[in-house]
């Protein structure tokens, strides 16, 4: 997942994707997002509560179905997004990744192309 | 059974007015400790990245076009540049850097790591590839 | 095996769809998703670009992002087919890979 959410549309066409493809059982082990998809997992995320609320539309689906939600740890840092652990390594007041995401490297991502039978693009 | 995955990085954009083609050379470079078969494609505006005498000093942004030349290094010596996308934009091979690698299983020779394909072979090489990652 | 391509920007704008064509081998699958489906406009400039290569590619276009920018099937190439986001899914498991022209 390569865009970041709002913007564009990449980030909501992953999800119905990646529900379409576990309602129809199959496994999705994870999601990696890179580039400014990164952004999509900011839980400082408040849309009005008429629109989608596509971080939290993640991480409810990461939650329920087990899917590893990995933010690219370079792509993260350089748009100021930390977790915990990051954020007290790097000497900053706050940090903002939503539950069910973690960050980690872009081995990660190429992992799931040794791995997995199919992996899909979206992005810009 | 082998492990190994003929990788297929695609490079289509141009480097500096967006962040792309940086950060898919960042992946290439972590990607190739997994030892998989890795080729770069260039085409469309993704030959741009391969330009000579890229200067970015007025700009204020890091010139990665000299990481290209380190690929070698890191065993990442297919690169595959498309020669309509180059003919279209007025380039020529001469405009791109000279990028080579050391080919242990023949003395240590250097060889060029780009090699310039027709539309056709691009084609094949993308069909012939088992992950595909689009930049 | 073959290849399922996607598509995601207008070619109005954008040379994606146009360049994906040229590399498709007989047999690959185009999908023209969020702004790419407007690649499925019948009449259009680059319908007859289009129309050209579903000799050798099948052409598809996911409905909801269709729908959503106000394209009935009666706007659309005839060649084209409509899939779902299911259609999509299974789409990705007939080929062997995915191809995104970002």
């Amino acid at each position: 997942m390569s865009e970041g959410p709002y913007t564009h549309q990449a980030a909501d066409t992953a999800y119905h994707f990646v529900k379409s493809a576990l309602a129809k059982g199959h496994e999705v082990p994870r999601v990696f997002f890179y580039h400014d998809g990164v952004n999509v997992s900011s839980r400082l995320s408040v849309p009005p509560q008429d629109e989608r609320h596509i971080q939290k539309n993640w991480s409810e689906l990461a939650q329920e179905h087990g899917i590893d939600l990995v933010v690219c740890i370079a792509a993260a840092q350089r748009r100021g997004l930390l977790d915990a652990n990051e954020a007290e390594r790097q000497g900053k007041d706050a940090n903002n990744i939503a539950e069910g995401f973690r960050i980690s490297g872009l081995g990660q991502l190429i992992e799931m192309g040794i791995q997995t039978d199919r992996l899909v693009t979206f992005g810009d | 059974m082998s492990n190994i995955k003929k990788f297929l990085y695609v490079n289509r954009k141009a480097p500096y007015g967006t962040i792309y083609a940086l950060e898919s050379l960042e992946v290439v470079l972590i990607g190739a400790a997994f030892d998989q078969d890795v080729s770069l494609a260039f085409l469309d505006d993704g030959v741009f990245q391969l330009t000579k005498g890229q200067d970015t000093g007025a700009i204020g942004v890091k010139n990665f076009s000299p990481t290209f030349r380190a690929l070698g290094d890191y065993d990442v010596t297919k690169l595959f540049v498309e020669r309509e996308s180059l003919e279209e934009r007025g380039l020529s091979e001469g405009d791109l850097q000279e990028i080579v690698y050391e080919d242990e299983d023949d003395d240590w020779a250097e060889k060029p790591s780009i090699k310039i394909v027709s539309r056709a072979e691009m084609a094949d090489i993308m069909s012939g590839q088992d992950v595909v990652l689009s930049f | 095996m073959s290849t399922l391509h996607t598509v995601n920007k207008s070619p109005f704008t954008n040379g994606a769809l146009l360049s994906c064509l040229k590399h498709c081998k007989p047999g690959d699958a185009v999908l023209l998703i969020e702004d790419g489906v407007y690649g499925a406009l019948a009449g259009s400039s680059v319908a007859g670009a289009v129309s050209d290569s579903l000799e050798d590619v099948t052409l598809y276009v996911l409905g909801g992002d269709a729908s959503a920018r106000g394209l009935d099937d009666g706007k659309v190439l005839s060649g084209a087919k409509t899939v779902g986001y299911d259609g999509f899914v299974d789409l990705v498991v007939d080929h062997a890979r995915t191809q995104a022209w970002l």
